[in-house]
């Protein structure tokens, strides 16, 4: 295990960051912190750079016991989200800054300055100042400058958070690509769930300073541990007393000639680019809010799925079900959050 | 973390020890010998026609110094922020020159031309029935030019950073100059120009080299209080001197504070803590 | 207050990593122009506002100013040579000077580390201090004068006398310039990003290395700006010295002092002739401090 958090809890006055929090992170891993803000994830990394002190609890990384250890001697990277240049240095000297900390000679740290700015394409501002670069560009400057000294352990807070849709896109796989080839061990920060299900090996969800589910992003998806994850990492929809992803629903015109089907309307159908969103109102009394069916544009075209429709929906065997709790049975929304968290 | 924290107290006590020493002893010893005999040296330099007169003196001109340094200084402020010319740059530099010249030289600069004798207009001007030098003008103009930066300095950054929007949304409402301006443009200056008045007027209230010189500091005509402190103390009458002191340290002093507790009320206008 | 004016606008990032660095150099150039021209041409009636504000400026100070110019240029180089030469004038141009950069040099360590405990440090009664550095801006330069009188001069509680010496003139200019540096430096420091020294300390860098590779580059420009605005009201301070240093021929005498001794002695054209080199210091004060906003200007 390269980072060891066990027992971590940190209070700001009333507010709870984290409440005994414990996380193993194992080497050479992309592993992404995921929840929603104010959960504690970037507390916790921040504890784990050395940048916070926990209340109680201790940080092990590679083996060592580094709790009461300074940043400084952490010998971690770690990349903030709104980049943290150092604004009267070139981008050159940016990369050099903890090489020439470490007293490494001038060869060296030249070589290395050029092999992680080659890395991060920017070779050719070597020279410039941060300020004359785009926020894409000032992210792969902080990542070099992070990555020369060769750190045990690479921490990234948010690092996309600030930068416009396109250009997240196009770092959050060029980060990947990246950890491909350097194989540190890397612990990132984000909110966004599509970030962290396409770039993590293992995703921690953490929400009110407490980890819900660790695992693979496929295993957090299909199993979710409960209500939470299953809103947090995709759509949930409620179907009869199960919580369902709206794309797993069956859905069908016709009378069915099986048991197992709910019978409904079609209170609104939608289309959205190559997907179709259908809203139905059950029959049964058992459930007020509509169920949310989303399905590819050829599946629904045979189903002539208009408003008032009579369709019928079930939950395919094998499909990631959820079954709901006895208080969340009789309320409006099931699992209030970010349930089913698309927008027409 | 111990060191860190030992270095934090060293500099804090430092820092406090040399503003007691600096300022804030020498402040209150003012405030001491002004009270020695409790309000008797200030009722005794209060009952004094010459020290009356100065004060008069002194209130008028800073008054009519503010007056003119808010109109202008607004107005320019505008000018500068929203239209270009050319030849902005080095105006909007001069503008600033009357913080670092010598108070001494501007007195010298109006002499030479407005001065009685040997001077640009002076001569002309006299013949006109109009006295620059030795009168009242020109303490005021003297004045005028030392606080002429104070209300600019506050307002430009202001303006700077309001932008145009809420001017242009005013007049696609069909809003005419003169309304956008005080219905939107002075709202939106209020604390700035606030600021700047009030630093304008504890300026003007204590100029000293420059009114020297250009008053003749003539006793009961042309004698500023602050003349009148240097006169008062030369002379002995050490009591006179510091009641006077006294009031034109409490007014100043009060004006610092105002600023200070506006400004942390209105933050968002304070002056340019934050800008640059 | 001695604030910094307007804030420049910021540089625009690169538009593309594709295009060839010539062309982007100018594009940004373009951009920067751009942004700078935020105000539309003159209208005509903030032309004519525009024209009374010039004739008021320039009766009141471009005017003045230039005949002082003026009058040492028509009495010559030899009249200015030989009296800014001359033993006494020279000796209190020397003493001006070197008093002013001795306490520059003084505040900008001093007024830096005043600027720091306002912004980083956190006690009972810093609201007050705030106060206490405005009062020598707001202060009239005579009160100045007889507030540092009644503590270090004769009958002082200390029992220290440096009225009439050397020492009174460095005492007085310490309290009026006190200002410049810290609120120059002050709001500069409160917007400094705490991320960027966090990323520092990450990448090992000590407090002591932090404070010297990162903080104190970052501060650089306006401890320079307030140095400047420090210096130049140093060598122009008159009020302050009238009752505290006596003036003393060759030994306390400042540049000030000499210029109305010249005038009123009707020697016009030497008042004049030092009366430039004063403000030929506050035009290199101006030009130094519209360099260094375009310096921070290109940083961002």
């Amino acid at each position: 295990m390269s980072i060891e958090a066990r027992n971590v809890s940190k209070r700001f006055g009333d507010f709870v960051a984290l409440d005994d929090v414990s996380v193993s992170i194992p080497t050479g891993r992309l592993t992404a912190l995921l929840g929603p803000s104010g959960g504690g994830k970037s507390t916790l990394l921040r504890i784990i750079a050395g940048l916070e002190t926990a209340d109680s609890g201790s940080v092990h990384i590679a083996g060592d016991d580094a709790t009461s250890l300074p940043p400084q001697r952490r010998n971690v990277g770690f990349v903030f989200q709104h980049y943290a240049a150092f604004k009267h240095l070139s981008v050159a000297r940016n990369v050099a800054f903890g090489l020439e900390i470490r007293k490494t000679s001038k060869e060296e740290t030249a070589e290395r300055v050029n092999e992680l700015l080659d890395l991060v394409h920017l070779r050719q501002f070597a020279d410039r100042l941060p300020s004359q670069l785009s926020g894409g560009q000032r992210q792969r400057m902080a990542l070099a400058r992070a990555l020369a000294v060769q750190p045990r352990v690479l921490l990234l807070d948010e690092p996309f958070g600030a930068l416009d849709a396109k250009v997240r896109k196009e770092l959050r796989d060029w980060l990947r690509r990246l950890h491909d080839e350097i194989p540190v061990t890397t612990v990132f920060v984000t909110h966004d769930q599509e970030e962290a299900l396409e770039v993590a090996d293992d995703i921690v969800v953490i929400n009110e300073g407490r980890v819900e589910q660790i695992g693979s992003p496929s295993a957090l998806y299909d199993q979710p541990a409960n209500e939470f994850v299953m809103g947090f990492l995709g759509p949930a929809t409620r179907l009869g007393s199960e919580l369902v992803r709206p794309h797993d629903i069956h859905i069908v015109s016709d009378l069915p000639p099986e048991e197992g089907f709910y019978p409904g309307v079609v209170a609104r159908a939608a289309r959205v680019g190559y997907e179709v969103r259908v809203d139905v109102i059950l029959d049964d009394s058992l459930q007020s809010s509509p169920v949310h069916v989303t399905m590819s544009r050829a599946e629904a075209h045979p189903l002539k799925l208009d408003v008032g429709s009579r369709v019928w929906l079930r939950k395919p065997a094998g499909a990631t079900a959820l079954p709901l709790g006895v208080d969340a049975a009789n309320a409006p929304h099931p699992g209030a959050g970010p349930i089913a968290h698309y927008t027409i | 973390m111990g060191s860190n924290r030992a270095v934090k107290i060293t500099v804090r006590v430092i820092v406090i020890a040399y503003l007691f020493f600096l300022v804030g002893w020498p402040v209150s010893l003012v405030v001491q010998n002004t009270f020695a005999d409790g309000f008797t040296a200030l009722r005794i330099a209060l009952a004094d026609p010459s020290v009356v007169f100065s004060l008069q003196l002194t209130v008028a001109v800073a008054l009519q110094a503010v007056l003119i340094n808010t109109v202008f200084g607004v107005g320019i402020s505008l000018i500068l922020v929203r239209y270009d010319f050319p030849g902005k740059r080095l105006l909007s530099s001069l503008l600033d020159l009357p913080l670092s010249v010598s108070p001494v030289v501007v007195g010298l600069a109006l002499i030479l031309v407005y001065g009685p004798r040997d001077s640009w207009f002076g001569q002309w001007l006299t013949e006109h029935g109009i006295d620059v030098i030795f009168s009242p003008l020109g303490i005021i103009m003297a004045t005028a030019f030392i606080s002429l930066p104070l209300v600019i300095r506050e307002v430009v950054p202001v303006l700077t950073e309001r932008g145009t929007d809420e001017e242009l949304a005013a007049a696609s409402l069909g809003a005419g100059p003169v309304q956008t301006f005080w219905r939107i443009t002075l709202p939106a200056i209020k604390w700035a120009v606030v600021y700047g008045v009030v630093l304008t007027l504890a300026r003007s209230l204590g100029e000293f080299g420059a009114v020297k010189i250009v008053s003749g500091n003539l006793e009961g005509r042309t004698q500023t209080a602050t003349l009148l402190v240097e006169q008062t103390y030369q002379d002995f009458e050490q009591s006179t001197a510091y009641a006077t002191a006294f009031l034109l340290a409490a007014v100043s002093v009060a004006c610092i504070v105002v600023v200070t507790f506006l400004q942390k009320d209105h933050a968002s206008a304070g002056r340019g803590k934050g800008t640059s | 207050m001695p604030t910094m004016t307007s804030t420049p606008p910021n540089t625009p990032p690169a538009p593309n990593n594709h295009a060839s660095q010539r062309s982007q150099r100018q594009t940004q150039r373009r951009i920067r122009r751009a942004a700078r021209a935020t105000g539309r041409p003159l209208t005509r009636s903030s032309s004519v506002g525009l024209g009374i504000a010039m004739i008021w400026f320039s009766a009141l100070a471009l005017l003045p100013l230039s005949a002082i110019v003026l009058t040492t240029v028509e009495n010559g180089w030899e009249k200015f040579w030989g009296t800014i030469t001359a033993p006494q004038t020279l000796a209190a141009l020397t003493l001006t000077t070197s008093t002013a950069l001795l306490v520059t040099a003084f505040n900008v360590v001093m007024g830096t580390a005043i600027a720091w405990v306002l912004v980083r440090d956190k006690f009972f009664g810093k609201r007050l201090l705030e106060v206490v550095i405005d009062i020598p801006f707001a202060l009239p330069t005579i009160v100045a004068g007889l507030v540092l009188l009644s503590l270090y001069g004769p009958g002082s509680p200390l029992g220290v006398n440096i009225a009439n010496t050397r020492i009174a003139v460095g005492l007085a200019f310490l309290f009026v310039t006190l200002p410049f540096v810290v609120r120059t430096v002050q709001p500069v420091l409160a917007d400094l990003d705490k991320d960027v020294e966090e990323a520092a300390a990450s990448l090992g860098a000590s407090r002591a290395t932090i404070f010297r590779r990162i903080i104190l580059p970052s501060l650089a420009p306006a401890m320079t700006a307030g140095a400047a605005l420090s210096f130049a009201r140093g060598i122009s301070e008159y009020g302050a010295l009238v009752l505290l240093s006596g003036n003393l021929p060759m030994n306390t005498e400042v540049g000030s002092v000499r210029i109305l001794s010249y005038l009123e002695n009707g020697d016009n054209a030497a008042a004049a002739a030092v009366a430039t080199m004063l403000l030929m210091v506050s035009l290199a004060v101006i030009v130094a401090l519209d360099l260094v906003q375009r310096r921070v200007a290109r940083r961002g």
